[in-house]
This record gives C-alpha cells, sequence and structure tokens, in this order.
C-alpha cells in the first residue's frame, strides 16, 4: 500500500474532528488547496460551552458534505490523494472517534496510506500553509476553546516539546464562562473583546494564574484559570451585594488583561529562557486583539519574532492536519498502522501515532 | 458487491454478492473500540473475500439503535467508504438485520425454521437501565418489522404487545449480522432502493445535556 507513495509534494486529504469543528483541508506539499470547516459551535451556544455528544452527532452530519466540498474547491477526486490523514488526538474522545473511524474506510476504499497525526502539531503546522520561510526552534502557544499549551518546537516533524499546558480550565473556556457570569452569550472571547473595548484594563487587579514566585518552581510554564474565575464572579458579587451596579466593561478589560498578560509572559519566558526569538501563536483564541496587539508590543521589546497564521488556519482545521501528514510523508515517514484509536490525551511527544 | 458495516454493538463487517451470498464476515465482539478495530476488520474482510475495495457496488450502514460513540464509528466508515467508491449508501436499521438473521436459514443463528405470521422481538441493550426493542412478525419467512425501535426499561413488568411478556423476560441479541445487513441492502438495490447517506442514526434519545441555571453562587 506505500510503495509508489509520492514523497515530495503529496497530495493529502485531512480529518480534523477533534473538538466542535468538522475540518477537511487538502494541500500538495506546502500548497493549500482547501480549508472547509463545518462548526457546531451554534448548537452549543444555548449550553454555554461545547457539549461532547452535540459536537460528535455534529461531526457525524458534516463529514461527507465537507469532503465533497474540500474536493471541489480542490478541484481534485479522492483517487488522485497520495494519502488519507486524520487527527487522533488530543480532542474529545467520541468526537474523534467519528473522524478516526471515516479517514480509516477512506484509506481503505482508496487503497491509500492514512497518518495519524497530533492535533497540537498540526496547530504548528498551519504555519507551513502560509507561504513564507518557517524557522525552527519556535516557541509556540496554542490558545484555544480546548487546549492552552506552550511548545518548544525544536523541529516539526520529529521533536515537539511541552512546556507547559493548563492545569485547569483552558483560555477560551475562561472567557466564555466569564462571559455567562456578565450575562454575555456564547462564544465568551468575541463578547469580552466587545465588551471591554470602552473599559480600563487596570480598573481591578485581577489574580495572574501560577505566577507567584512559589508556584513558578514547578509550573514556570503551566496556566491555570480557575482561580481568575472564581476571583472574578466574587468581585462582581460583592459587588452586587453592595447596591452598586457592575461596570461589565471594566470587569471584561481587566480580566482579558490578566489572562492576556499571563499567556504572554510566559511564552516570552520561554523564549528568553531556551534563547528562541521566535514565537508561534495558534489556536481560535488568537482571534483575541488585545492578545495580539500585547504579544506583538512586548515580543518587539523583547527582541522575538511573532507569527499568526491567518484565523481560518488558526482555528481548528484539517488543512492543518493535512499539512502535518505532508511534512511527515517528506520526511520519509511510514504509514500509520490501521489500528490506532482516539486518544483523547495524546502527549505532544507523539507527532505521529503509527498505531 | 455490496460490503455492510454495523459498529451498533460489537464491531461487523461482512462482504455479499449481489445475490445475497456471504464472500466473508468479520467480527469483534468488543463492545468498545470501535475506532482502533474498524480499519483492520476491514481490510481482513477484503482479504478473506478476495475482493478488492474498486469492486465494491454499494455500503450497507447498521445506523442504529446502540450506544451512540460506537454507533457513529460504523456509520462514519459506511458513509466515507462511499463516498471513496462514489457509490451509494443504504441505511438499515441494526435490528431489521438482527431480525433477519433470526429468522433466515441462510444466517441460522436460530435454530429453529420461522413459524409463518409469529412475533419476533428484537431486543437490546440501551444503557441507563433500558432496552431498545422492534417488534416483527414473520410474513412468507422474512421478518416485517410491525414496531420501530423504541426504548422500554429493563424493569418494566408491563407484557410487550403480541408478546405476553416485558422485554426484560425476551432473549436479548448480543451481535449484529453485517452479511444479513449486507443482504438486506442487497434486496433494496434490486428494488431500486437510492441512496441514503443522509439518514440519520436511530439514537433514540436526545443529546444528554442540561442547560445552565445561572451562574452558581462562589461565596466571598
Ligand atoms: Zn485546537
Amino acid at each position: 500500500m506505500t510503495t509508489d507513495l509520492t514523497r515530495s509534494e503529496p497530495l493529502v486529504l485531512g480529518i480534523e474532528t477533534s473538538c466542535d469543528e468538522t475540518g477537511i483541508g487538502i494541500v500538495r506539499g506546502r500548497t493549500l488547496l482547501s480549508n472547509t470547516i463545518a462548526s457546531s459551535m451554534a448548537e452549543h451556544a444555548r449550553y454555554g460551552g461545547v457539549v461532547p455528544e452535540v459536537a460528535a452527532r455534529a461531526h457525524l452530519e458534516a463529514l461527507q458534505p465537507a469532503i465533497e466540498a474540500a474536493v471541489a474547491e480542490a478541484g481534485v477526486s479522492l483517487q488522485e490523494l497520495d494519502a488519507v490523514a486524520v487527527t487522533s488526538g488530543p480532542g474529545l474522545a467520541g468526537a474523534l472517534m467519528v473522524g478516526v473511524g471515516a479517514a480509516k474506510a477512506l484509506a481503505v476504499s482508496l487503497g491509500k496510506p492514512l497518518y495519524a497525526v497530533n492535533h497540537l502539531v498540526g496547530h504548528i503546522a498551519a504555519d507551513i500553509l502560509t507561504g513564507d520561510d518557517v524557522e525552527y526552534p519556535t516557541v509556540a502557544l496554542l490558545v484555544s476553546g480546548g487546549h492552552t499549551s506552550l511548545l518548544l518546537v525544536r523541529d516539526l516533524v520529529s521533536d515537539v516539546e511541552m512546556l507547559g499546558e493548563t492545569m485547569d480550565d483552558a483560555a477560551g473556556e475562561a472567557f466564555d464562562k466569564i462571559a455567562r457570569i456578565l450575562g454575555l452569550p456564547y462564544p465568551g472571547g468575541p463578547e469580552i473583546d466587545r465588551a471591554a473595548a470602552s473599559g480600563d484594563p487596570d480598573a481591578i487587579r485581577f489574580p495572574r494564574g501560577l505566577s507567584r514566585a512559589s508556584d513558578l518552581a514547578a509550573h514556570r510554564y503551566d496556566f491555570s484559570f480557575s482561580g481568575l474565575k472564581t476571583a472574578v464572579a466574587r468581585w462582581i458579587e460583592q459587588c452586587e451585594a453592595a447596591g452598586e451596579s457592575v461596570p461589565v466593561a471594566d470587569v471584561a478589560a481587566s480580566f482579558r488583561e490578566a489572562v492576556v498578560d499571563v499567556l504572554v509572559t510566559k511564552a516570552l519566558d520561554a523564549c528568553a529562557q531556551h534563547g528562541v526569538p521566535r514565537l508561534l501563536l495558534g489556536g481560535g483564541v488568537i482571534a483575541n486583539r488585545r492578545l495580539r496587539e500585547v504579544a506583538l508590543e512586548r515580543a518587539a521589546a523583547a527582541g522575538v519574532a511573532v507569527r499568526i497564521p491567518p484565523l481560518s488556519l488558526c482555528t481548528d482545521n484539517g488543512a492543518m492536519i493535512a499539512a502535518l501528514a505532508a511534512e511527515l510523508i517528506s520526511s520519509g515517514a511510514e504509514p500509520s498502522t490501521l489500528s490506532f484509536g482516539a486518544d483523547s490525551t495524546l502527549p505532544v511527544t507523539e507527532i505521529q501515532v503509527r498505531g | 458487491m455490496i460490503l455492510g458495516i454495523d459498529t451498533s454493538i460489537g464491531t461487523a463487517v461482512a462482504i455479499v454478492d449481489p445475490a445475497g451470498r456471504v464472500l466473508a464476515e468479520v467480527v469483534s465482539r468488543d463492545p468498545r473500540g470501535h475506532a482502533e478495530v474498524i480499519g483492520d476488520l476491514l481490510v481482513r474482510v477484503f482479504r478473506e473475500a478476495g475482493v478488492d475495495p474498486v469492486e465494491i457496488t454499494a455500503v450497507a450502514a447498521g445506523m442504529g439503535p446502540g450506544p451512540f460513540t460506537g454507533l457513529r464509528v460504523g456509520i462514519a466508515a459506511a458513509r466515507a467508504f462511499a463516498l471513496g467508491r462514489g457509490v451509494p449508501l443504504i441505511a438499515v436499521a441494526s435490528h431489521d438485520a438482527a431480525a433477519r438473521a433470526h429468522v433466515d436459514p441462510a444466517y441460522a443463528t436460530a435454530g429453529a425454521a420461522p413459524v409463518e405470521g409469529e412475533p419476533v422481538a428484537i431486543v437490546t441493550d440501551a444503557r441507563r437501565r433500558e432496552v431498545a426493542v422492534s417488534i416483527y412478525r414473520v410474513e412468507r419467512g422474512m421478518p416485517v418489522r410491525l414496531t420501530d425501535a423504541h426504548l422500554v426499561p429493563r424493569a418494566s413488568t408491563e407484557p410487550l404487545a403480541l408478546f405476553g411478556a416485558p422485554a426484560s423476560e425476551l432473549p436479548e441479541t448480543t451481535s449484529i449480522s453485517a452479511a444479513a445487513l449486507a443482504r438486506i441492502a442487497a434486496e433494496r438495490l434490486s428494488a431500486g432502493a437510492a441512496d441514503a447517506s443522509a439518514a440519520e442514526p436511530l439514537y433514540l434519545r436526545a443529546p444528554d445535556v442540561t442547560v445552565p441555571a445561572g451562574p452558581k453562587k462562589v461565596g466571598t
């Protein structure tokens, strides 16, 4: 099945179903041919967060139309593919399994090799599709509703190290929860951004999780947002108990500042500590304007070059999965066997799951 | 050649020829691990049948009922396979395949010949102390569905229509025949069935979620 695999500029279809976006991407080597995304975000709005069963059902319904749309947009046929790629993890188990089942059957039906890859490393691979030369090593900060991770990438296909990650909520989740406390709709990120526009980021000093000297010893690059969430909720309760109206703009701006501050501070600390003057941002929370602003400003001051792929490649998508597989193929990696499963806690060091 | 895939209980994959003859059938009885085994089972069924994927002319998908997470793996696989080959997908209720396997001597799971006019209940585990039940009657040697799959509490003492016994006292089906599934699809195809890739899975339950109440107090 692998003997005639084209290793240069392989045509790869990637399937991503780790959270609430059904992503189908098609790449030829480092060239993006289609990045088709069907999101079930609206279906989760009334619950204030991603509901795994709702997401999994939506993936099953969206997969076939998304594959058809991607193939049509790319102007290729499924038979022309050199390989199929799929996210094996990390992510929501039931959601991942939909993609894994489809990818295996698609690969067998076409007689093509299958590459099972790591979602987080996929986020890093998205940067390759921007067409610019990518330099390693780089520190990568991946922030979404599902993960908050700080990585050191020495080589995309062979050497990715997890420096730290969130110990509780993902940053995106924190935005959703605070939005709910403030009576704002889901998803919280854009709503907090809007509310914060007229607020003072320094109005309230909310805590920066895992930033005290005592925490830094063991959790220098880890994140925690649950304490921040509690602090905001408590502050609002006290305000209401005192019979005052809640200054929503100031609360939103101060909360956002606390999140952004800790993310950027730890990312730049990682750059300094590892002597890496490059920072890659990825994940849906990168859409947050204040995060980009502060990251660019402070990185410039620290002499660190920041790369931010277009937002359509930052949010979860299948193109990044296809791109990572294409890099693996070009580097000579053998396909995965067909016996891998969905691994909701797949470590970032497992860039490809062999099965 | 028709490929049948069912993951409503274990993982079952079969290939039948257009006349419904079984060329190969492979099964994993593991009630979990559907995503892990589906690929290897597909490769094995093609090898054992001596058939190449390009020879598949339709795919039959077992639509449940069954535990959601596993059930979806088979439906996703069936849809993707049909898409990859550009062939129609025939959606079949998994209980229909079980009923067929129960009464059709070709599958011989019952051991006894079906009795004309006799009712057949297909009962499968639905978790949460419930079973999924469909009721058929044997007509001209074939099961005809009288009642669609529905959930019944295991503790229910209410006799099922036609049976005089509650669902909990009836034998439970613990595997679905992908061959019977594919054979049903073969017959529907020769009767002119169209692609049903958009057919919905038989979940029988809404997603398990509750709309959150207002924010919880954290206290001071
Ligand atoms: Zn992601």
